[in-house]
């Protein structure tokens, strides 16, 4: 990625055709331009904004960061909140914690597979839904526990669960 | 009249924000004269959504498991000037609050923590200007020293020593750095102070950024923590516009900035030198001590890392005195503790108690004991660099020392309680499929030891242990924790360690006799039902997914074992108790 052309602008030209416009990227790059160590609240913004952060906006992001792209590929590869691939409309974030373990949260995420037919990491094939198993989401004392979007459900069963996602795919079949 | 809902995270998880919601809509359409406020976690999660009625003449009651509907009912009593009393919280909780100490959790559940002039209402702020009008820094570190306040995140070094350091290490620029990176699963202490009282842990940076000589902190939240960095955002703001953050705090010239920086989820970056990496917007790996962040740390500037409790103790300290907490607590452990009680536990929640009562006492006295009476089996404390402490080892006090010789450890303050239908085997599996995750790889010993520990324990709980399993675990265990560079990697094997001291024949069972005593482990429990026991009533067999079970009405019932799936769905469905499961 190091040479003189205009090959920011290129890297742009190309995402854009992927639905991703780094022109609403600029302001964050503008605030923390020559902001040492700011990387990583460059990389959560742009995820943010476009829900993941696919490798060719890595790239943009370690070209007009002055970062090798390794390296900016490597800090987004180390975090857990960092996702290189789209996500579903609904995320399923599943509490694999000690306390939802110890009440049952295999048992859910089991209960999750069965009904969407997807594993931890995938998205179901209409784009809805993706399932991600994460560390402890600190509401322990509601264990098992999963958060849908900002949304904390407890005191999951299999059954309560199937509720859920049955009552979401119901609500988006009535927005159709 | 006031109306106070509690909106921890665990709170809005309940329901709290639809009964507030509900309330708010009720008392505009009935025009009644009451002030609504939210407050943060009082702990009792078990109970939430909580509500708090305080009246003109300054008596209060606390509602419990509120709804939508229910707070119509309970605004209607206390208009007429009544107790909902069905709602009302029950005495024998009243009392699991009282039997503690709160000290971190002074004003959790409490006040407003997005109101600066209630923190300010309970002595806030007043320790900071005390020592910045009255005090040296030595004096600050004196009093802190007689405390004997120590780490609260886990190694429980003393804080005092930690300021000093820094305070002595030269350099021009020195950062105040709080740990926020609550990542151990099954903790959430820091989450109550940082949701329910972030200017607590603002001063008591305040106070640390004095006694050390430093104008610039840092607070590193983990991104799993939405509310928290709202809330903090929010107590940040309201502090530098009454100047208590900012240039020339109460007109001296002690100077302080502080700033929020949101992790991105990765457990290592708990340790301080990996969060260091990581506030500098690296990968979150660990460095080579020493040089101590104290002499070399964020920017290669002398830097202090303290836990968000152990900051939220400070103005405490420096209002009631050094003796005040010292006198509370163990010869070598001082003051409270936090803990986030989960698990098979009754009443779980959190609670602050003296150093020094015994693990019976917080689980049995405060926790109510174990959920649906089962047997007591084990606690785990320190979360995956802690380790099992047994039944038989509950009077073991609350002190570093005394924790530290069961194998276990303070740790940050989780304690997730197991019953005897937890099998230890797996919850050893559970641990070290954690730190294998989160290792970051840079020693070969964590990276690639943890993953060889899960294929074998991950075997042993299918049922295809073998002999000498149990020895290449030990052995594995201590090479990693004698070769591995960090905290993370040279605690990983400690839930391992610790369960094969105390539940070795739980392993035994699993590898000679293919039995998980526990049940838990599916590929060696089976399922088969009492011919004497069963009715026929073909519950079961209707139940059964795979259309396992095979019998006529009024006739027992068999369970075709090439067939089960050993999904348990007979045995919870069976009225009889006819179902055998070994």
């Amino acid at each position: 990625m190091s040479c003189c052309c205009n090959c920011a602008q290129a890297s742009a030209d190309a995402l854009l055709k992927n639905g991703i416009d780094v022109s609403l990227l600029q302001p964050t790059l503008d605030k923390y331009a020559g902001v040492e160590g700011s990387l990583i609240t460059i990389l959560q913004a742009a995820q943010e904004l476009y829900g993941y952060l696919p490798v060719e906006l890595l790239n943009y992001i370690a070209l007009k960061t002055g970062n090798k792209p390794a390296k900016v590929l490597g800090v987004a590869t180390f975090y857990a909140q960092f996702r290189l691939e789209p996500v579903g409309k609904y995320l399923i974030m599943l509490c694999q914690g000690t306390a939802c373990h110890v009440n049952g949260s295999e048992g859910i995420e089991a209960a999750i597979s069965e009904y969407l037919n997807i594993k931890d990491g995938e998205t179901t094939p209409d784009g809805l839904f993706t399932l991600n198993n994460v560390a402890c989401l600190g509401c322990c004392s509601l264990s098992p526990v999963m958060m849908i979007n900002g949304e904390t459900y407890g005191s999951l069963t299999p059954a309560k669960v199937k509720e859920v996602l049955a009552s979401l795919q119901a609500k988006e079949a009535e927005a159709k | 009249m006031k109306m106070i809902v509690g909106k921890g995270s665990c709170g809005i998880a309940a329901g709290a924000n639809k009964v507030s919601d509900s309330a708010e809509s009720y008392i505009k359409e009935k025009g009644y004269a009451i002030e609504t406020s939210v407050t943060g976690c009082i702990g009792m999660c078990y109970l939430e959504p909580i509500v708090d009625f305080i009246r003109d003449d300054g008596t209060k009651t606390t509602y419990v498991m509120v709804n939508a509907e229910t707070i119509k009912e309970i605004i209607e009593s206390e208009m007429k000037g009544e107790v909902a009393a069905q709602y009302e919280m029950p005495e024998v909780d009243k009392i699991r609050l009282e039997r503690q100490t709160r000290i971190a959790l002074r004003n959790c559940g409490i006040i407003n923590p997005e109101f600066i002039d209630e923190y300010i209402a309970k002595d806030g702020y007043k320790a900071i200007e005390k020592c910045v009008t009255k005090m040296t820094p030595e004096d600050v570190i004196d009093v802190i020293k007689v405390s004997g306040l120590a780490g609260r995140g886990g190694a429980g070094f003393p804080t005092w020593f930690k300021w000093n350091a820094a305070r002595s290490a030269k350099g021009t620029k020195k950062y105040t750095i709080c740990n926020a990176d609550e990542g151990d699963p099954g903790a959430f202490m820091d989450r109550a102070v940082l949701e329910g009282d972030p200017h607590a842990l603002i001063e008591g940076m305040l106070i640390g950024a004095y006694a050390m000589g430093s104008n610039e902190g840092v607070i590193y939240v983990r991104a799993e923590y939405p509310l928290a960095i709202e809330r903090l955002n929010i107590a940040i703001k309201q502090a530098e516009e009454r100047g208590y953050l900012g240039e020339n705090i109460f007109g001296t010239n002690f100077s302080f900035r502080l700033r929020i920086k949101a992790g991105a989820g990765a457990f290592v970056c708990g340790e301080e030198t990996a969060l260091i990496a990581s506030l500098e917007g690296e990968r979150g790996m660990p460095r080579l001590k020493p040089p101590f962040p104290a002499q070399s740390g964020y920017w290669a500037k002398p830097s202090n890392i303290n836990n968000v409790e152990t900051y939220a103790n400070v103005a405490w300290i420096i209002n009631n005195g050094g003796e005040a907490f010292s006198a509370m607590g163990t010869p070598d452990s001082k003051g409270t503790k936090v803990f986030a009680l989960t698990g098979k536990i009754k009443k779980g929640g959190l609670v602050e108690i003296p150093m020094g009562a015994t693990i019976k006492d917080v689980i049995f006295e405060i926790g109510g004991g174990i959920k649906n009476d089962k047997q007591y089996k084990a606690v785990q404390m320190g979360g995956p660099s802690g380790g099992c402490i047994p039944a038989e080892l509950a009077d073991t006090l609350i002190d570093y020392k005394a924790l530290a010789a069961t194998g276990a450890i303070m740790g940050s303050g989780g304690m997730v309680v197991m019953d005897e239908t937890t099998c230890m085997v797996d919850m050893a599996r559970f641990f070290i499929d954690f730190t294998c995750k989160e290792s970051c790889g840079k020693c070969i010993h964590c990276r690639v030891g943890t993953k060889r520990m899960l294929e074998i324990l991950t075997r042993i709980t299918e049922g295809k242990g073998e002999d000498g399993d149990i020895e290449k675990l030990e052995e594995l265990a201590l090479t990693i924790k004698s070769s591995a560079l960090c905290g993370l990697g040279q605690t990983a094997p400690n839930p391992v360690l610790t369960t094969l001291r105390y539940f070795r024949n739980e392993y035994e069972d699993h590898i000679y006799k293919k039995k998980c005593t526990a049940h838990q482990c599916k590929n060696l429990v089976s399922y088969t039902i009492d011919a004497d026991k069963c009715k026929g009533c073909t519950l079961c067999a209707k139940n059964c997914p795979v259309g396992a079970i095979e019998g006529s009405i009024r006739n027992p019932h068999i369970i075709d074992a090439a067939k089960c799936i050993k999904c348990g769905k007979c045995a919870t469905s069976c009225k009889f108790d006819a179902v055998i499961v070994d």
